[in-house]
């Protein structure tokens, strides 16, 4: 796979969050890591983002070992994270907050400018609104719009759809789908869990920070048990 | 009803002693003002030492001033201290990036909370003061040469054949157009270049101006270089407005910091607005209105007092009024900055 985090063991300083888990996503795949409240699913995503202190496993990118890169080297090596909440620059314009998810190229971005102009064309008529004045869906268009300047290899997003309506959830999701056949790796935290499998390639099921499950979204869904216990029937 | 001309004389009397000396001490004020907002904004706390790096600014300045004054250097009608400002910045810069260096950073690294900063740089904020005080003694010190006035109130009354004069002095036209030029460039900074935006985007947003790539690091020096020269700037031209002492810029911290809150402390255009506000507050208040009022009511009605609602020695506590007044009001001041 692309992107793998390998028996990954770690919290925020206090008891471990991550009990042996493994993770891991591929270009042009979705991979979504879905669970109950607390079972570290976030805190999964973190760690292979390096915002977390590991005691255990390893994350490889493209087969390069990057386990003590900070965030922001993973950034520049093609890895893009969409925050769940403050994931825009409130004060500034829709415009300048894709610039400065350009921030670390040095060539010219109005291709990919307009490339995420073409995936959300509201962006584009709102280009010069400060951020912070657009709805929670356009808030979340622009968020993932600043992360995909990066040109990045890989998308992690943060409970993308946590707050937005249905309807905005699946034009959301449609988006992440046209994403994923642009060649990138998205790798997603999810409360949605049915309708994230619904588009997963690879679904991870964790309960207190290790896999539970781990197929393919459909698989998953089809799965009795994960209905059960985690999908409500 | 008065006469035209009394109405005129009353006006410029009213331009001579509070128009005029508002505008250049707002805009001194505001450049002050810009420079603790900045640092606010980036680093994320309030500034204490900002006054005697003022001082210390504008310290460097003079000093150089008397060293280009011995050599036989000056600037024509223009005062030699303009020359001297350059040297002055940039040893203001290297005092802010030393102390950052070695006191701000470390605190930084280890997620100190903002009071802990506070406190940081109210030590910084002695230090700097004894320094200064060290350095060029605790006395007034005059520095301005050049042509005095820009207009005289003798010219001025002749020109007009009016009772009152209007003096318009060089220190206070440059203060003014210096300010106008400063605030332009740091706009067009913040709004159009790419160190500018990221600087806005950090103060917007820290962690994720780190996921976009923006190295902090970067962004703190260039706030530090842009504080530093803005109020170097403020403090040299203040004291060639008035005079230079070490303790009138210790005390010019409150004033400057009651306008970047007034305006919204972290957002630029709110110490510009502060700075003024602050600055006519205190014009407009300790100023005696006796004379305007003798030109505007009939001679019988001329006030025996000086119609001056407080005593010039007073004029801080105008500050603070209004600091405290927009703290329990609109704590956020009139630009909706950040709380502190």
């Amino acid at each position: 796979m692309y992107l793998i985090g390998e028996n990954l063991r770690g919290g925020y300083g206090g008891a471990d969050i991550l009990n042996n888990c493994t993770i891991g996503v591929d270009k042009g795949e979705i991979a979504v890591i879905v669970g109950p409240n607390g079972a570290g699913k976030s805190t999964a995503m973190k760690a292979m983002l390096g915002m977390l202190d590991l005691n255990e496993g390893k994350v490889l990118l493209d087969g390069n070992e990057i386990t003590d890169l900070s965030p922001q080297a993973r950034v520049a090596h093609g890895v893009a994270f969409v925050p769940q909440t403050s994931n825009v620059f409130v004060s500034m314009t829709v415009e300048e907050n894709l610039e400065m998810g350009a921030f670390l190229r040095e060539d010219d971005i109005s291709e990919t400018r307009d490339m995420v102009f073409e995936l959300f064309p509201i962006l584009k008529e709102k280009r010069r609104q400060p951020a912070g004045e657009l709805s929670g869906g356009q808030r979340q268009q622009v968020a993932v719009g600043r992360a995909l300047m990066t040109r990045p290899a890989v998308l992690m997003l943060d409970e993308p759809t946590a707050g937005v309506s249905p309807i905005v959830m699946d034009e959301l999701f449609d988006r992440i789908l046209e994403v994923r056949a642009a060649g990138v790796a998205i790798l997603m935290v999810e409360q949605n869990a049915r309708q994230a499998l619904n588009i997963a390639d690879r679904g991870y099921v964790l309960v207190t920070g290790e896999n539970r499950y781990t197929d393919t979204g459909e698989a998953l869904l089809a799965n009795p048990e994960v209905r059960r216990s985690f999908l409500g029937g | 009803m008065p006469e035209m001309t009394e109405i005129l004389n009353a006006l410029v009397v009213f331009t001579n002693f509070v128009l005029i000396p508002g505008l250049a001490y707002g805009s001194q004020l505001a450049l002050g003002a810009l420079g603790v907002t900045l640092v606010y904004g980036i680093l994320r706390f309030s500034n204490f030492a900002h006054g005697d790096v003022m001082a210390f600014g504008t310290m460097v300045t003079i000093l150089v001033t008397w060293w280009l004054q011995s050599l036989g250097v000056s600037f024509g009608p223009l005062p030699t201290a303009l020359l001297a400002l350059p040297l002055g910045i940039a040893g203001t810069v290297l005092l802010c990036l030393v102390t950052d260096k070695f006191v701000y950073r470390y605190y930084r690294a280890k997620k100190s909370p903002p009071v802990t900063l506070v406190m940081a740089s109210l030590g910084v904020m002695f230090v700097v003061n004894g320094l200064v005080r060290f350095i060029i003694g605790t006395d007034d010190q005059r520095f301005f040469d050049g042509e005095r006035f820009i207009m005289k109130a003798r010219d001025f009354k002749t020109l007009t054949g009016l009772n009152e004069g209007l003096a318009i002095k060089s220190s206070q036209g440059i203060t003014v157009v210096i300010a106008v030029i400063l605030v332009a460039l740091l706009f067009w900074f913040l709004q159009k270049t790419r160190a500018g935006k990221s600087m806005r985007a950090y103060s917007d947003n820290e962690d994720l101006s780190l996921l976009s790539g923006i190295d902090p690091d970067k962004v703190v020096r260039i706030t530090w270089i842009i504080a530093a020269a803005l109020t170097t700037i403020a403090g040299v031209l203040y004291g060639l407005d008035k005079s230079f002492k070490p303790f009138t810029y210790f005390q010019l911290l409150l004033p400057i910091f009651a306008a970047a809150i007034v305006g919204g402390i972290g957002q630029p255009i709110g110490a510009i607005v502060g700075g003024y506000v602050i600055a006519f507050s205190e014009v407009l208040i300790t100023y005696p209105y006796k004379k305007v009022v003798t030109y505007l009511v009939p001679e019988s009605w001329a006030p025996e007092g000086l119609l001056q609602l407080l005593g010039t020695e007073y004029k801080f506590a105008v500050s603070f009024m209004i600091l405290v007044i927009v703290l329990l009001v609109r704590p956020t001041g009139i630009f909706k900055g950040k709380v502190l």
